[in-house]
């Protein structure tokens, strides 16, 4: 793997997985209008993972393809993050905990966007120019639940400020730029984590005052994600998302 | 969820084009109306706007009074417009 196809595996596989855990909520939303809009945020997901797949795919030495590297990698090769393999709640999925993560995501994803339309490397940003208006979209989605669940009922408050706080601990994994290899920060392909945290801060806060939430102070999680070090949920998903793929390799429709 | 309303889309498909019904969403207000219907109505480029309107404040017509509404329609044939020789060097009619 070339040092630039493994920082794109990075974002892909975490656009994959969360693409993936989203698809979870099809028939499972409050309402049959909000299965629809996460099954396209999940669809949006998946578009942006496989363009950069391809692309990490196509740089590698044997060229691999995007179904290559989504179906047939094991746990340790996959570079998201830990935020994204988590499960939607403890015993059953939580709606709050899905609208907190997509805002602290979305609003990740659009800094880094926003950030690498001006890569150095012409289809990271072209990938990047037309994914940012699409989690451009994601970002109000999540804002606007995260403050009418914040400014609603007191089980709504008390569920998404609970859920905040569990997300929260895996958000500094997100702007962790030391696994950013500096040649590629030095060439202008990639961009450092770190610096996109006051944006994402701007925007996060913004949100949760107007929801009347608190900014959560918790004890960051031991993470690794990025190294290929993933949460027990990380296998689960990869059984249920790859064994299809796996069981009949080849296979058309 | 409680306090849903149900709501009418109207998608304009092409700018110069006048929007058309398409169906209708449930929300608890506009804006969540909006961003459903975007949702649920345009997900294949159907749109370049939207519109909702609250299906409370729809006024219809009564199923029963379609015979003295429409049936004096359905004898007046001339009021199409088929009736006209167009001239040749008229374009787009």
């Amino acid at each position: 793997m070339s040092p630039t196809s493994d920082r794109l595996l990075t974002v892909a596989d975490g656009c994959l997985v969360l693409s993936h855990r989203l698809s979870e909520w099809m028939s499972n939303a409050p309402t049959v209008e909000e299965d629809i809009a996460l099954g396209n945020i999940a669809l949006d997901l998946l578009g942006q993972a496989r363009s950069l797949l391809s692309y990490a795919g196509s740089l590698g030495d044997p060229v691999r393809t995007e179904d290559d590297l989504a179906y047939f990698r094991d746990e340790r090769d996959f570079r998201n993050v830990q935020l994204v393999e988590r499960p939607w709640g403890r015993d059953r999925p939580d709606f709050a905990v899905a609208m907190a993560r997509l805002l602290v995501l979305s609003c990740y994803l659009h800094a880094l966007y926003s950030a690498l339309v001006t890569s150095t490397d012409e289809t990271v940003a072209a990938v990047a120019a037309k994914a940012v208006k699409e989690v451009d979209y994601h970002r109000d989605h999540a804002s606007m639940w995260v403050v009418r669940l914040g400014d609603g009922t007191d089980e709504s408050r008390d569920r998404i400020q609970a859920a905040l706080g569990e997300e929260w601990r895996y958000v500094d994994e997100l702007f962790d730029g030391s696994f950013v290899p500096p040649s590629l920060l030095a060439s202008g392909v990639a961009v450092d984590p770190s610096m996109l945290r006051p944006a994402f801060d701007a925007r996060v806060g913004a949100v949760l005052a107007e929801a009347t939430l608190a900014v959560p102070e918790v004890i960051p999680a031991v993470t690794g994600g990025r190294r290929g070090v993933h949460t027990q949920q990380m296998g689960f998903l990869l059984a249920e998302m790859q064994h299809l793929t796996r069981s009949h390799p080849g296979a058309t429709w | 969820m409680t306090h849903e309303k149900l709501w009418e889309v109207f998608i304009r498909s092409r700018n110069g084009l006048h929007h058309a019904h398409v169906g209708s969403v449930h929300a608890v207000d506009a804006e969540m109306a909006v961003e459903n219907a975007r949702d649920v109505y345009t997900r294949r480029g159907e749109g370049v706007s939207i519109w909702v309107v609250p299906s409370a404040a729809i006024v219809a017509s009564d199923p029963a009074d379609k015979d003295e509404l429409f049936e004096p329609a359905l004898t007046k044939i001339y009021r199409h417009p088929t009736f006209y020789e167009i001239p040749d060097g008229v374009a787009n009619i």
